[in-house]
Parts: structure tokens; sequence; C-alpha cells
């Protein structure tokens, strides 16, 4: 899921090769799980039949050689994407560092994706407070768990939003 | 002991090392101490500026019974006393004997006829605009000044005046000047009472001050303490700690107190009255007395903070007040008055110079007083404890002043002691004015008096008509009239009796003789004595002899003339010009009446010096009664600088201690402001504060004081009086100090009422 | 959501001699909402609550509470308003030390002129509706921070302020504590009928809001979304 928005943004940037698109995601998001060369091209084929990239072909070349360019279908849908809040559960992390990453890459507003995401996340807190309140110490129990976690959450939107200029120098060089 | 010497050196490391508010502190307590130091120098140097002016003073004393060698070179000398405008000039007329009589210190020739040396001071006012009355007094031939080792002070007033009109029946022969003996002072046992108590009222609050200066910053300093010990340090060693980082600022204090000390002994010379100025060379403080300085107030600051710390327990986390729980008691505080007024015995049994009544005094003083400071944080609880509910200003103030009176009535008590013992001063100078204060004299015809008690020297045997010419013509006066003092004998039973002569005019003076003609004649009658018969005869002067007329009038004396002062003594007998019928009786003074013109300034030296010219001996004075003796208006002069110094004293204190109390409480106030008291509100409740313990401060002081009045009242038989204006003036000067003072925090207050205070730090 | 907000502050501007602390910040409260001012330290929440209450005058901008601009007033007028329609419950040392409990909470009332018997009775009330009324008779310095907070919350309410302004009013409190005073609070505030602005870095504080705005680098960012 995540993977298709995330290949998608690197391709924001200009058209590229599988293989450099495979570099790019690893050198950025999969340090310890690199991505595999079947789930890149099996990928690209989903975002092909969906219309998001479209192929450039270099003459007498094989599959290597194919080159994939967004289309402007694919620059709405990661914009959408980014706008819309993760439903807030545990170990969120790795996809909205994505996202903050993919905003910072395509030049939309990071800040808002997580002050987004931090909305969200203190919606549910207040229902699980609301909830907490008028339910019996069981629920309660079970709506604290939930709330730290979600705050944990929050605590670590709140210093990515402290440090999006030092992530966007990095990202960006 | 290395320990301890390691404390001590980490605390004066603190002290001086604690950044700005460390800095601040360090400053206030050094400024403190050192005022209080130099107070004491002061003090201290005393008794060596008085021994120095004495030693100068016994070199150039006449000792009037000098056993003459025979052939020594001797001198005539004759004291000379005048005045000019209220300030006393004291010379001497000099008659050499021989060329090589002695000279008086400070005088390098001797002096001719007519000719004079002056004091440098005297000189300066004869050549300025003030002096002009003065010129010409003792002649124009001024040859020289009287050098400083012939001087008591820079500014004193003296000259000598040669002359040939001397004898060794008038005057006092002598062979050289000094002696041995001491000039007879004639120390009354009522000015060591006023010295015991000026000294005791003076130097007491100034070691309430000091003790108040070492707790100048004591919070941010417990915070320290707090630190250390949350690195490890024991209690025993934070008070070490204190104690060093307070020595420090009592060894700087004992610095600029030294350097204040030298400002002022420069400067004091100028602060007193001429008559007692002193060169500072003088000035050394007693060696004895600035080892116990040097000693004691270091140590004394050492053992106020020791005893400050014993209130609070510095944890770790921070510092815990010992407050509340403990009640102040009250016996034990009331021993110290009660003991007081117990020694203070002899002020009412009977007032001598012994040693041990000048100590039994002094010490009766000192415990009396400090008993106010001691009752005083008793009163302010207990009262505070029983003052009911108000407006929400008061409210705050009193539960404030419940919870914690320490701090305000430590301020206060300077204050209090200050204005008991000044009121007490007041009322003892007040009831010795009182004392030698006459009744009104009768200033309406005549303003001025010349007394000529040698007119056997006037040429030409006609005094009081030479004074009455010569007085005349001095500027200013109008109208001149003398009174011929008769020597009279007594013959075949007649009572001793005054005889004088002169106009009606001058007779009204003297007596209530009504309507007045040439050829009356009037009797008065003191009290007590008896009225010489009609017929009584006197011999006056050579084979001159004078019956009493049978319409002779006795009359009542003028409220305010010598006989009606003096009571008792023989009656007199006022002679009109006329009822003399020719008689050249023998004259053995003449007083010369002066009326002078209100629209001419200085009409009364100028006089003075028509008087001098005419002969120097003579005294001039104006007929309007001193009210008070000279020294005591010194002693309110030194009383009132006194006051003012100890008030600034205390105001100052005061100042520092609200400061420090609206600091400590700041983020409160924001608080309080923020949700919307008013700042008359909060300004209101830091004057009641401030007020409530001054005023029973006052109170306390007030009783006391006037207490310690009627008893130095009756120590020295004065009438007993209750110093209203007195009493009225030192509290309401101490209550516009508290005023100003809470006034000067209120600038402060505001500062800190500002929202920047919620921010936490 | 009503139409018209009861407080509003368009475009302030403020700074401390160098530093910028409100830099154009605009937000609305409207009657009776919870609102959270969330953001980092130094991003200027608390003084924009500042601001908000009339406590500071912002260099630049409007403060209109119930459409009178509180930036023209003057001080003994904000004064009066922070008196009876605005409360204040602040982190920590808002207490007089020297009155008890109940008196703290009736001080407020005192200042606005009402008899002491009345003031105490009305403090009780509060006292005993947040729990707190055993303490009425001891002093700041005798009660744990909890009931410290609590008597706080019942003196800023004590006037039926129409805008309760708390500035980390659980900051210096542990969780389970924290939550009673805020949970506490909030029901108090909205029985009421006052709207409460409050300052707070901590998400389950803010959870207890209706609303919250992130304050930035001196400004807020209200952030809505298709839900």
């Amino acid at each position: 899921m995540s993977v298709g928005r995330a290949l998608l943004g690197l391709l924001e940037n200009g058209p590229r090769h599988g293989y450099d698109l495979k570099r790019s995601y690893d050198e950025r998001f999969g340090t310890d799980r690199p991505l595999a060369y079947g789930q890149v091209y099996s990928t690209l084929a989903r975002l092909l039949r969906n219309g998001f990239v479209e192929v450039e072909s270099e003459p007498g070349a094989g599959p290597e050689r194919k080159r994939y360019a967004i289309t402007e279908a694919g620059v709405a849908d990661v914009a959408s994407w980014l706008a819309q809040p993760e439903k807030p559960e545990p170990y969120l992390q790795s996809t909205l560092y994505t996202k903050v990453v993919l905003a910072l890459l395509t030049g939309n507003d990071a800040t808002t994706v997580l002050d987004t995401q931090r909305a969200e996340h203190l919606r549910l807190m207040r229902e699980l407070t609301r909830r907490k309140e008028t339910g019996d110490l069981a629920d309660q129990l079970v709506c604290d768990h939930a709330l730290f976690h979600l705050e944990a959450d929050l605590r670590w939107l709140e210093l990515t939003a402290a440090r999006v200029q030092q992530l966007a120098a990095h990202v960006r060089p | 002991m290395t320990g301890w010497v390691a404390d001590l050196a980490l605390g004066v490391r603190l002290g001086v090392s604690g950044g700005r508010s460390g800095w601040v502190r360090l400053a206030l307590i050094s400024l403190g101490v050192g005022l209080g130091v130099a107070m004491l120098l002061v003090a201290a140097s005393a008794p060596a500026v008085l021994d120095a002016r004495a030693d100068r003073a016994a070199e150039r004393w006449v000792n009037s019974d000098q056993v003459i060698e025979p052939g020594a070179p001797t001198l005539l000398t004759l004291p000379v006393r005048s005045m000019h405008r209220g300030e006393a000039i004291e010379g001497r007329l000099l008659q050499p004997e021989s060329p090589d009589a002695p000279l008086p210190p400070g005088v390098d020739r001797q002096l001719a006829p007519g000719e004079v040396v002056l004091s440098p001071a005297l000189e300066r006012l004869l050549a300025s605009p003030d002096g002009a009355a003065l010129r010409g007094r003792w002649g124009e031939q001024t040859v020289g000044t009287i050098g400083p080792e012939g001087l008591t002070g820079p500014d004193e007033l003296t000259f000598y005046l040669g002359t040939d009109r001397l004898t060794g029946e008038t005057a006092v022969r002598i062979s050289s000047f000094g002696g041995d003996q001491q000039p007879e002072e004639g120390v009354s046992p009522v000015m060591v009472l006023l010295a015991l108590v000026g000294i005791v009222v003076l130097l007491l609050p100034v070691g309430i001050f000091v003790a108040t200066a070492v707790r100048f910053g004591s919070e941010a300093r417990d915070r320290r303490l707090a630190a250390l010990r949350l690195v490890g340090a024991d209690a025993r060693t934070t008070r070490r700690v204190a104690a060093g980082e307070t020595l420090t600022g009592a060894v700087l204090g004992l610095g600029v107190g030294a350097l204040v000390w030298l400002l002022v002994s420069r400067v004091a010379g100028t602060l007193v009255p001429d008559s007692l100025s002193f060169y500072p060379a003088d000035v050394r403080p007693a060696p004895a007395l600035v080892g116990l300085v040097v000693v004691l107030v270091p140590l004394t600051t050492v053992l106020v903070t020791l005893s400050a710390l014993r209130q609070v327990v510095v944890e770790p986390l921070g510092v815990v007040r010992r407050s509340g729980a403990r009640r102040r008691r009250l016996w034990w505080r009331l021993l110290f008055p009660l003991a007081g007024l117990a020694l203070l015995h002899p002020l009412v049994t009977g007032l001598d110079t012994a040693m041990g009544t000048q100590v039994s005094i002094a010490a009766g003083l000192v415990l009396l007083l400090t008993g106010v400071a001691l009752v005083l944080p008793w009163l302010v609880e207990a009262t505070v404890h029983r003052l009911g509910n108000g407006p929400v200003a008061w409210d705050l103030a009193v539960r404030r002043l419940q919870l914690d009176s320490g701090t305000a009535v430590r301020a206060v008590s300077g204050v209090a002691v200050s204005v008991a013992g000044l009121i007490a001063l007041q009322g003892l100078v007040g009831a010795i004015g009182a004392l030698t204060a006459g009744a009104a004299a009768d200033t309406r015809t005549y303003q001025a008096s010349v007394l000529d008690i040698f007119p056997e020297d006037q040429a030409g045997g006609d005094p009081a008509g030479t004074w009455t010419r010569a007085l005349s013509a001095a500027p200013g006066v109008t109208d001149v009239g003398a009174l011929t003092s008769i020597g009279a004998e007594p013959t075949g039973g007649a009572p001793e009796a005054v005889v004088e002569s002169g106009p009606c005019a001058v007779l009204a003076q003297e007596a209530q003789v009504g309507a007045c003609r040439d050829g009356d004649v009037f009797v008065v009658v003191p009290e007590g004595a008896v009225a010489p018969p009609a017929g009584s005869a006197w011999t006056l002067g050579d084979g001159v002899r004078w019956t009493l007329p049978d319409t002779a009038r006795p009359v009542a004396p003028n409220q305010g003339s010598v006989s009606a002062l003096n009571g008792g003594g023989p009656p007199r007998i006022l002679l009109t010009p006329a009822a003399l019928g020719g008689l050249r009786p023998d004259v053995v003074a003449v007083t010369t009446y002066a009326t002078l013109d209100p629209a001419v300034p200085d009409a009364l030296d100028h006089l003075r010096t028509a008087a001098a010219q005419v002969d120097p001996r003579a005294y001039a004075s104006s007929i309007a009664q001193q009210g008070i003796a000279s020294a005591l208006v010194t002693m309110r002069q030194v009383l009132l600088v006194g006051t003012v110094a100890l008030l600034v004293m205390v105001g100052a204190s005061l100042l520092v201690n609200v400061l420090e109390q609206l600091r400590e409480r700041r983020r409160l106030l924001a608080a309080l402001v923020a949700v919307g008291t008013r700042r008359r509100t909060l300004s209101g409740s830091v004057l009641v504060q401030v007020a409530v313990p001054v005023v029973l401060g006052l109170g306390l002081a007030v009783l006391t004081g006037s207490v310690l009045a009627l008893g130095l009242q009756t120590a020295v038989d004065a009438p007993l009086t209750f110093d209203r204006v007195g009493v009225g003036a030192t509290s309401g000067v101490a209550a516009v100090v508290v005023l100003l003072t809470t006034a000067a925090g209120l600038p402060l207050l505001w500062r800190l009422t500002r929202p920047e205070g919620l921010r936490t730090e | 959501m009503p139409t018209e907000p009861l407080l509003v502050a368009e475009h302030l501007r403020l700074s401390f001699g160098a530093t910028t602390a409100l830099e154009d910040a605009s937000v609305a409260v409207h009657a009776g909402e919870v609102l959270a001012l969330m953001g980092p330290s130094g991003s200027g929440k608390s003084t924009l609550l500042h601001c908000l209450g009339g406590i500071l005058h912002p260099d630049a901008g409007r403060v209109t509470y119930a459409g009178r601009d509180l930036t023209a007033m003057h001080d003994s007028e904000r004064s009066a308003l922070r008196r009876s329609e605005l409360g204040f419950v602040f982190q920590f040392g808002q207490l007089v030390p020297e009155l008890t409990c109940l008196e703290n909470v009736a001080l407020p009332l005192r200042l606005n002129g009402a008899s002491r018997r009345a003031a105490h009775r009305s403090a009780s009330a509060w006292l005993e509706r947040l729990e707190v009324l055993d303490v009425a008779a001891k002093r700041p310095g005798q009660v744990s921070g909890g009931q410290g907070q609590r008597v706080a919350v019942a003196r800023a309410l004590v006037t039926r302020p129409r805008v309760v302004f708390a500035d980390e009013p659980t900051g210096a409190l542990d969780s389970l504590n924290g939550e009673r005073v805020m949970q506490l609070f909030v029901a108090a505030a909205r029985e009421t009928g006052a709207a409460v602005v409050l300052v707070t870095h901590e998400a389950r504080v803010a959870a207890y809001s209706d609303r919250e705005a992130v304050v930035r680098d001196g400004r807020v960012r209200t952030v809505e979304y298709a839900r």
C-alpha cells in the first residue's frame, strides 16, 4: 500500500528505471528491510494498471531498461494520500515517516501532514477520554492503555514536526 | 580544624562569586556593616578629639593662683567675652610687664597696646560681609594670626588684644601659660547623664542595624546553601559556609566603614558648631576601641547569621522555615526592661558622678532600650492575632503578619529603639531648657544692655556720660539710658542695700515704678527681705552720706529683672538723678541700656563693637532671655543630626526589607494581578503590613521614651512635662520614613506584577 | 457550533525585546467550548493565553471579548473584567500562602465587593463541588499539589466567569492527580457554561478539550480536514 505511494512520490522528481527506484527507496525508507525486485515490479505493474504511471520504453531494451514516469492521476493520488490522516493505530511510524519524507520530496507541506495526523490522534483520544468517563474500571484501563500509546505517537509527531527543517535538508540535499 | 577553615573559605568564595545577586547581597551587607562601623569609629574617635581639645585648652590656660617667682617676667591678662550674632567669641587681654613676658601658645610676639592677633576663623569672619558689624571692635591693628597650637579647633573664634589698662587688682598676673592642673570645666552630673543617654541612644540602633544588614538577601543565600546540601554538605558545614559568607561581608564592611570614617572625620569639623570644631588630625580612634570594633563587629555578624539559621532548616531540596507553631513568650522579654528600670534607680534616688552610678545608668538604659526591641516582637504577634477582619488589603496584610511577623518586626525594632531614646533625650533637653529659661524680660523700651564693672577706668570721672555718648553714636542705636550702681555702706543700723540711679525710663526697666518724675525714690523689696525704714542712711563713697526720704515709694520688681530672677538678696533703692541732689557718689558699675532700631541689621553687634571700643572688658548682651543655654543648643543640634542619620539608616533597612519581601513573592503577586486584583489593594496591603508593626513599635517607643524622660526629668529636678511636640515630631518623622520607604518599594511592586512575573524560570 | 465567537484574537503580534513571541496569531473561542492551545515550549502559547485574558497587551492586533475591544481598554477596566468575567488557573504559586484555602477561593468574590459571609458560603460550595471541602481551613502549604490545583480551579470558577484560562493546570501533577483535576475542572466548567482556554503540552490533558489549536512559531494553525 504505502510502498506504491512511496514509489509514486519518488517518481515525482522525474522518470526513473525500476532499479533506480529500488535503490532510492532502500536509501530513504528501507533501512532494515530492502525492497525485493519482485515487489518493485509487481507494485509498478499495479500502478500502471491504475493509470498512476506510464512507461517510456527505450528502443531495444529488456524490462530492466523500462523507464517509469508519474501521470497526473498519480500526482493527485499522492497528494490526497498525504492529506488524509492515517487511522490512529500502534506502530504507525513507518507509514507516517514515509509520508513526511514524501511530502518533503514532492514539495507538499510536511508540517500539515503532521498536524493533520495529530488532529486525528486527538480526535480519537477525545473519544477514548469520553468513553473512559462513562465506562467501568475495565473500560477505563483499556482506554488508558490506548491513550498512552496514542500519546506516545503524538509526542513522536511533535518531535518530528520540530525537526522537519532538519529532515528536509537531509532528504533534499 | 582544617575542615573549619575550608568551609569558611568556601563560604567566602561563594560570597564573592554568587553572580549578580550575590554581589548585590555582599554590597548591601558591607555597606550596612560599613555604616555601622563608621558610626562606631566616630564614637571611638570622640575621646581623642575631646582630649586633644582639652590638651590645647590646657596649654593656654591661665592659672589665676599662680605663684610668681620673684624677678620672673610677668604678664597681666583678663578674659574678654563677646558675641557675634549668636556665636560666642572669647578672647584675652594681654598686658606684658616686660619684653620677655610669657607668650600664649600660637602667638609669636609681644603685643603693644591696641595690637591684636586673631584666630584664622575670626580673621575670615572680619573680612567677610557678615563680619561688617564686628570690624573695629578690637581696634584695627591686626598684627598676626594665632597658630593652630593655640586653638582648640580650626573654626574657633578667638583673639589676643594688647592693652595698658590692666592692673594687678583688676587682672591676673602670670609668669607662664598652662599648668598641670586641668581647667575646672565643671562637668555636672546632668551633662554626664545627657552624654550617656546620647551615646546609648545613638549606638544601640547601630547594633540593631548591623544585625539587620547581615540578613540582607538571606533568601538567595539559603537557596545556595540548599544546593550545597544537595551535593552532600551536612547541616553543620552549611552553617560554617554561611558564616564564612557573612564574614566576607563583615570584613569588607570594616573596610567600607574605615573609608566612610576617613571621609566623615575630614568633614565632621564643619558639621559641628564652630566652638566645638576640631582639627582632623586630632581625630584618632582609641586603639582599644578600634580593636573592639574590629573583633566584635565580625563576631556579631557571624553570631547573628548562625542564630538566624537556627530558624530555618536548610534541606537539600529547599529551605523550611520553622515558624508558626512556637508562640513568643513574654516573661523573659520583660526581664530586660524591668532590670533596666531597676538599674536606673539613681535617677530617682539621687545622681552623682561616681563611676558606679554611671555604669548602672548606662547599663539600665541599654537594658531598657534593648527591652523595647525584645518586647516588640511579642507585642506585634499578640496584637495581630487579635486583629479582626477587614477589607481584602487589610486581611492579606494581617494574615501575612500572623504567619510571620518576625521579618517586619526586625526592620521596625531599630526605629522603635531610636524613637524611644530620642523621645527620652528630647524630654530631658526640653526640661533642662525649661529649668534655665527665665520669665520673659521686658524688651519694650530697651533691647540690649552693656555692663561695665570697671567704671573707674573711664576718663573724665563720668562713666555714665561716657557710655551714653559712645553708645548713642553706634549705628542702629536710637536711644540709650545708663543705670549707675553706687557703692553703699550702711551706717547707723541701716540694712544692707543696693543703690542704683538712673532716669525714669531706665528705672522702669528695673521695677514697676509707675508714674515717675525726676527726684523720685523707689524701694524694691524682694521676697524675704526687710524694707529699710525711712531715715536709714548710707555712705555713698568718700564722705557722701545719703538718707532714705519718707517719700520713697515701695514698688514691685519687674518680671525678668535681676531681682525677680534671683529672689532673696538685699532690698534695692532706685534713685532718679535729682534725688541724689548733686552728690558725687562712688560708682561701682554702669549698665547702659540701648534701644535698637529693628530696621538696622546687626544693630546689636554694632552696639557690641561700640562698647568694646570704649572698654573691651564691658559685656554687651541682649536683654531677651536666651531660652536655652548654648550647650543645650549644641546638644539639640547633635541630636538632630543623630536623629536624621538614624532615620536614614532605618529607612534604608526598611526599604531593603520591603524589596526583599516583594521579590520573594513575585510569582504570587503577578498571579494576583492576573486574576484582576487591583494594584491599590496590593499596595494597601504592603502599607498595612509595614504600618501595623510600625504603629505598635512607635506606641511602645513613646511609652518607654516618656517614662524614661520622666525619670530623667526627676533626676535633674526639672518640672515633669510630657514633650508633646517632641514626641509628635519624632514619631511623625519616623512614620513619614516608613511611608516613604513603602512608597519607594512600590515601583518594584508594579514591575513585579507585570505578567512577565508569571513566566516560570 | 454558534456562529458568533465569544473571544476573538486577530493578527496578534508581540515581542519581548529581541524575541518575538507572537507573530500574526489569530484564534477564536466560542461560548461554552473547551479549546486546547497546544504547541512546543517557547511557541508562544502562554503568551497568546495572556493576551486573550487581557493580562498582556499585544504590540499589534486586536482581542475582542463579547464585542468589546480588549486591546483598547484601560488597564483598570481590563482588571475589572478579569475579576468578574474571566477566571485563571496557573501551574502553581497562585494561592496566597497566608490565607486558608477557603479564603483563597473567596478572594475574587471579596475583590468584587461581596460580603465576607456570602463569599465564604459560595467558596465552600465550590470546594465541595471540586471535592476538597476537607482542606477548607488549611493553608495552601499544608495541602497536596492536586488539592491545591482543585482549590485554584474553585477560585477560578467561583465568580461564574464566561471564560476560564488555564495555563498548564496539571503541569506539576502526576497523571492520576492531573486526570482528576481535569475531569472535575472540565465538568464544572461545562456545568456553568464557561468556555475554557487550556494551554497544555500534554495530549492526554488536551483530550479533555472540544477542539485544539496548535501554536507554532508565534502563529496559530487550526487544522480543518474532512472527517
